[in-house]
């Protein structure tokens, strides 16, 4: 069986994927992507927590946070298309109107 | 009942704050000047009953309700007059009522809504005023404390089209911040080591405790920090150079504010906490050494100033240093004496220096004054007995005080101090004979160069110039002066010296409120230090004429020998006409660095007149950091979330590699 | 009531109702057909505060994992407060500016749905979704002034670092959830007070983590970078919703969270939120003095006045924790009626919200100058308004609790920060009114009637203040 520290370690390293690439990638809905994959090594977690816990408890919660995670994309992708029109660019770089 | 003396001018504040602006102007000033009258009245009426007492117990209270109450802790919403307070009561609103009456014909010339203004102001002065002197714990006197800096502020900041009122207010208001910080955190060391903040259960604590000898505990530095609270709202050294700035306001403000009552806060303060200060002796020396030095210091630069107020916000200086340094040797009483007859003849020396100023249209410059008394009678015979007054010249109210400081100074043994305080009277005797010669003496001169902001002086007082119909004071104004001057000679006969076969009333009276639970201190003096005190007594005299008569013979008789000193010490004439160059210093070391960033485009409009404003450290410093602290803030998101994975990562390696 | 598992949920349940009437109401409206979609908001708010007061010392609780102890009731009265206030701001801005009426109250009610949640919470499960459910409909208020390319800008920001840290968050939770099998809170408490596991470094990241999370919604520095932009962006009234709001409930979730159920690691998690403290109060002070942005002034305000609720949090003694409640009254009251003067004055084309805008305001709008003093007064901690006592108990819990740095540096931002609010009296009272300026609009109804009770309550929170101590005092009690 695979031990729990290998889901984790996996976890560790899909978290790390999505933080690097909120700083890294330059178009608006690929960070929103690499939001997701955040989210998702969370649940990876979740689950493997769960199993070796031995309760279900661990799923359930999955469940939550991909409902939640579904709602922010949503709201996410209608502020950038909020943003698209009043710029025409997904770069983030582009929104530097407030500062200071 | 005491709660009705602070709520008669809170009530006069409310009533021209919210319908100031549709009264006529005789019906606000009349309202915020009877509210005054009644609060002295009631003020009387305490202090009558206070005096039935036996003077152990004269202590009247009235505790409102429980301000805020947690654990074992209690704050009660306290009013307490005590001989301290009484004497404090009577002086804030018995000036004040005068000053109010003076007010509503000096500031006539104003349109309806600023006349209210300027009234809702001055009565919501008056009432944190005497919330502070009536506290009867830190918080309370804080509230007070606060508030008659807030008040302050913006009266000085009246005439806020000149750029320099609205810059002067802010200089005040950022060096009292600094005073107020340094007593905030005392009044929490106190509360921590205490646990109480009502005045007689500290000074009921204090009591039994040993005086700190040698060491700095926790006593000397809880009263450190509460008198350099006391330095920024009383101007001392080094945070002083508010107050001559501050006589951009209106004349009869800076005779309230900045000369009888709020500048004498300070001094109150130390006097409430007498017990605690006495407990330490290294605080009471630094009070006493600051306190002449500012003395000395002020009074060299009152003697070269050219505006007749700055010389006598420079004199306020000067003598509120000698009531520090009477608090600091431990003369209390005397202390607190000089307080109360200083605020007679400060008073009145401003309201007719306003009244100078009225009749002039304006014009500050005594240079541009002389001969004055034969068209200004009555402003002229009663700033002359002003003068006497705080020269120190016998028999006159300041005679008595600023003698029982010196007394008690040497008698102390500080015997530098003591030389300290005479030179600071001849030089007092001198500036303000100065004053009266170059103003009231002599021809009429037109000698100083045109100021480059008449206009605004003159727009701000909204009347033209008319230089050649000088009238005197209108009866309103006259009749306060006459009444002020009369309070300049008999203020002192409530504490004539045993010496003098007087049984010095004031101090006996005062006594239980700096020994709470004793009766009063009926001393009687050796036979030697009765001969002591008279040999003092004729030097400060002889050194108070000197004074008079050095000026008679310098500006009287031979004006152009203090122009031919002027430019034989032309470098010490220079300094002290620049003030010791202090200003410059702080705008050299701390504010044109600041300026200089400000100018890239950082700050726009208003802004670059806040910087310009802000005249010392403290706030330049703050604004320099805020200039390279914003800039982190660069609108880019990415830097938005490296800042937060920043937190995150110092967070986790704090915890995984500590 | 009737002491069923579902009596906890009842103020919720009202404030869910209003919103999903405002939504039909909106979606069922004939065209310019004006629906009193506002009062419908106000009377669930009501419904919720009304079920509030008769939950008050039962400690409902329903299915484990909503708790309606004094504690929770105490913050969402706050919120209610909080909700009402909001709703009689807006009802003059959405008018002048041609807001969608029905999806605004819809998502500010959902977002005091979430806030109520927040302060309920007993799982961390339910945290998250309180806390998700509040920020996604704050996103969109804040940018729901679409044609507003500033408003635009502010929701996104808000929304990518909100879901940034929300992610960390959500680590944090599975984190404790692995090494206690529980999300439960007083489980977690339970079982972190009898296992030994200071030894155990994934505990701490657990801890970290969550810190976290709760520190990006309390604008703690360096979490904080989100907010000066969100809140200029935003529409004033959002902003002092979003200001006074989300970080009462953040707070109330922030406290219940560390102070009972990692209380047990209070002396490690005790010395981070003390650097955090400092650094909040510093730099919110400071750069808030080179503002000339009143909204953004105010949002370095915020972040600072969020610096002296973690002073408390600190300071968790009986005092302290007491203070928590009250200050987070005190100061949704005060900023929320700043906030407020600044969206009543607006103008549709453009915010009032530039520092020269309020020039010699006493002379066109004398009421609103004054009643704008007394909030910024009450904000710089001058007595004798409410913000003076909650500083007061703040720091004289840190200095009895041995925090003499906290308090010292606590005291100095503060002496500071009355610096910049004067600076806006300084204007309204002391300057004269660009002429070519537009006169800003003239408030009516709602509005003045909201600020003069904000007014009211800060003047008598400030005098009187011991009543609602004593109640906060009381309800903090019974959790902690």
């Amino acid at each position: 069986m695979i031990p729990l520290s290998s889901y984790l370690i996996v976890s560790a390293i899909l978290f790390a994927i999505g933080t690097a690439g909120v700083f890294l990638r330059r178009n608006l809905i690929v960070i929103l992507l690499s939001i997701e994959i955040m989210l998702n090594a969370v649940n990876l977690s979740f689950v493997a927590f769960g199993r070796s816990l031995g309760n279900v408890d661990g799923q359930i919660i999955v469940f939550f946070v991909m409902t939640v995670a579904a709602a922010e994309a949503a709201v996410g992708l209608a502020i950038v298309i909020g943003l698209f029109r009043h710029r025409e660019s997904l770069n983030p770089e582009a929104f530097t109107t407030l500062k200071w | 009942m005491l709660a009705l003396i602070p709520l008669f001018p809170l009530l006069g504040f409310l009533i021209n704050a919210l319908v100031g602006r549709r009264l006529p102007k005789t019906v606000s000033g009349s309202v915020a000047s009877a509210v005054m009258v009644a609060s002295f009245v009631v003020s009387a009426m305490s202090v009558w009953q206070l005096a039935a007492l036996p003077p152990a117990e004269r202590v009247l209270e009235q505790t409102l309700y429980t301000w805020i109450a947690s654990g074992d802790f209690q704050l009660d919403l306290t009013f307490r007059v005590d001989a301290l307070s009484a004497v404090m009561i009577l002086v804030v609103s018995g000036i004040g009522s005068l000053i109010h009456i003076y007010s509503t014909a000096y500031m006539h010339d104003e349109i309806d809504s600023e006349y209210a203004r300027y009234f809702s102001y001055l009565n919501l002065f008056a009432a944190f005023m005497l919330v502070l002197v009536l506290g009867a714990n830190f918080v309370v006197l804080f509230v007070g404390w606060e508030g008659v800096g807030l008040c302050s502020y913006l009266l000085i900041g009246f005439w806020f089209k000149k750029r320099s009122a609205s810059d002067a207010g802010k200089k005040a208001f950022v060096v009292n911040r600094i005073g107020d910080y340094a007593f905030i955190l005392g009044t929490l060391l106190i509360v921590t080591r205490f646990g109480t903040l009502d005045f007689l259960r500290l000074a009921e604590a204090v009591g039994p405790m040993a005086v700190e000898e040698g060491v700095f505990g926790v006593i000397s530095i809880a009263t450190l920090l509460l008198f350099i609270g006391a330095t920024g709202k009383s101007a001392q050294i080094p945070l002083y150079t508010w107050l001559p700035d501050a006589m951009e306001g209106p004349t009869p403000v800076s005779a309230l504010i900045h000369a009888a009552t709020m500048v004498t806060a300070g001094v109150y303060m130390i006097g409430r906490n007498a017990v605690l200060f006495s407990h330490a002796p290294e605080t009471m020396l630094i009070v006493a050494v600051i306190g002449a030095a500012t003395a000395l210091f002020a009074g060299t630069i009152g003697l070269v100033q050219n505006d007749i107020k700055r010389v006598l916000a420079y004199s306020t200086v000067s003598q509120l240093g000698l009531m520090f340094l009477a608090m600091g040797v431990g003369a209390f009483g005397a202390g607190i004496f000089h307080l109360y007859t200083h605020a007679f003849f400060k008073a009145l020396l401003f309201l007719g220096s306003g009244a100078v100023i009225h009749a002039l249209a304006g014009e500050q410059d005594i240079r541009n004054m002389g001969g004055l008394k034969r068209y200004l009678p009555v402003t002229y015979w009663t700033f002359l007995i002003g003068s006497l007054a705080i020269a120190g010249v016998p028999f006159l109210s300041g005679f008595f005080s600023k003698d029982e400081i010196l007394y008690e100074t040497f008698h102390e043994g500080h015997t530098i101090l003591w030389l300290v305080a005479a030179i600071t009277s001849l030089l007092t005797a001198t500036y303000m004979f100065r004053l009266v010669f170059l103003t009231f003496h002599g021809e009429r001169r037109h000698d100083a160069p045109a100021p480059a902001h008449q206009e605004d002086e003159e727009s701000a007082h909204g009347a033209p110039a008319h230089h050649d119909h000088l009238h005197d004071a209108p009866p309103a104004m006259a009749l306060v002066l006459i009444v002020l001057a009369v309070g300049s000679v008999l203020a002192g006969y409530v504490g004539v010296p045993h010496a003098l076969g007087g049984h010095n009333a004031l101090s006996s009276w005062l006594a239980p409120a700096f020994l709470p639970g004793t009766g009063p201190a009926d001393a009687v003096l050796p036979a030697e230090e009765a001969a002591l005190e008279l040999t003092l007594m004729g030097v400060s005299s002889l050194i108070a004429l000197a004074g008079i008569g050095l000026a008679a013979f310098i500006w009287l008789t031979r004006r152009e020998l203090a122009a031919r000193l002027a430019h034989a010490w032309s470098g010490v004439y220079t300094l002290l006409l620049n003030k010791y160059y202090v200003d410059e210093i702080y705008d050299a070391v701390i504010v044109r660095p600041t300026v200089r960033i400000s100018q890239d485009g950082l700050w726009r409009g208003f802004d670059v007149r806040v910087v310009d404003a802000v005249v010392n450290g403290f706030g330049s410093v703050v604004d320099a950091s805020a200039a390279v602290l914003r800039r982190l803030q660069t609108g880019s998101v990415r830097a938005y979330a490296g800042s937060l994975f920043i937190g995150v990562v110092m967070i986790l390696g704090y915890y995984l590699w500590r | 009531m009737f002491n069923s598992s579902f009596d906890a949920v009842v103020p919720m349940l009202c404030v869910v109702l209003a919103a999903l009437a405002s939504m039909g109401a909106e979606a069922f409206r004939a065209k310019d057909e004006e629906m009193p979609i506002g009062g419908l908001g106000i009377v669930g708010l009501a419904g919720a505060g009304i079920s509030s007061g008769l939950l008050w010392n039962r400690n409902a609780a329903s299915f484990g994992v909503l708790v309606a102890d004094n504690f929770a009731l105490f913050v969402t009265l706050t919120l209610v407060i909080v909700g009402i206030l909001t709703i009689m701001f807006s009802s003059q801005v959405l008018r002048r500016d041609q807001l969608p009426k029905g999806e605004y109250y819809a998502l500010l009610l959902f977002s005091l749905v979430g806030m109520i949640m927040m302060a309920m919470a007993n799982d961390l499960l339910i945290v998250f979704i309180a806390l998700e459910t509040l920020s996604l409909s704050v996103y969109v208020l804040t940018g729901i002034r679409r044609d507003d390319p500033k408003a635009t800008e502010a929701a996104f920001k808000y929304f990518l670092l909100g879901a940034f840290s929300s992610a960390f968050f959500l680590y944090g939770i599975a984190f404790t959830y692995g090494l206690t099998g529980t999300t439960r809170l007083d489980q977690v408490g339970a079982y972190l007070a009898a296992q030994s596991m200071s030894d155990n470094p994934l505990i701490l990241v657990a801890l970290g983590l969550l810190l976290v999370g709760f520190a990006f919604k309390i604008s703690a520095v360096p979490f904080h970078m989100w907010t000066p932009d969100a809140y200029e962006g935003a529409p004033a009234i959002v902003s002092g919703f979003m200001s006074t709001g989300v970080k009462a409930a953040a707070f109330a979730a922030f406290a219940r969270v560390f102070l009972s159920s990692f209380e047990p690691f209070s002396a490690d998690w005790a010395p981070i939120v003390w650097i955090l403290a400092a650094l909040t109060m510093i730099l919110g002070t400071v750069v808030g003095v080179a503002q000339s942005n009143l909204k953004r002034m105010l949002a370095y305000s915020s972040i600072a006045h969020g610096g002296y609720l973690l002073v408390g949090l600190v300071a968790a003694n009986q005092v302290g924790k007491a203070a928590i409640l009250f200050y987070l009254l005190a100061y949704a009251v005060t900023n929320l009626a700043a906030f407020g003067v600044i969206a009543l004055l607006s103008s549709r084309e453009k915010e009032t919200d530039e520092l020269r805008d309020f020039a010699g305001l006493w002379h066109t709008h004398p009421a609103l100058a004054a009643l704008m003093t007394v909030c910024l007064l009450s904000l710089g901690g001058l007595p004798p308004t409410v913000g003076f006592i909650g500083k007061w108990y703040i720091f004289s819990a840190a200095v009895s609790a041995g925090y003499y740095g906290l308090a010292v540096i606590g005291v100095l931002t503060s002496v500071i920060s009355v610096f910049f609010y004067l600076r806006v009296v300084v204007m309204m009272y002391m300057a004269d009114r660009d002429a070519s300026a537009p006169v800003p609009s003239q408030v009516t109804g709602l509005g003045m009637v909201a600020l003069a009770a904000s007014i009211v309550a800060i003047i008598y929170l400030g005098i009187l203040p011991t009543p609602v101590l004593d109640l906060a005092a009381e309800s903090i009690a019974t959790i902690f």
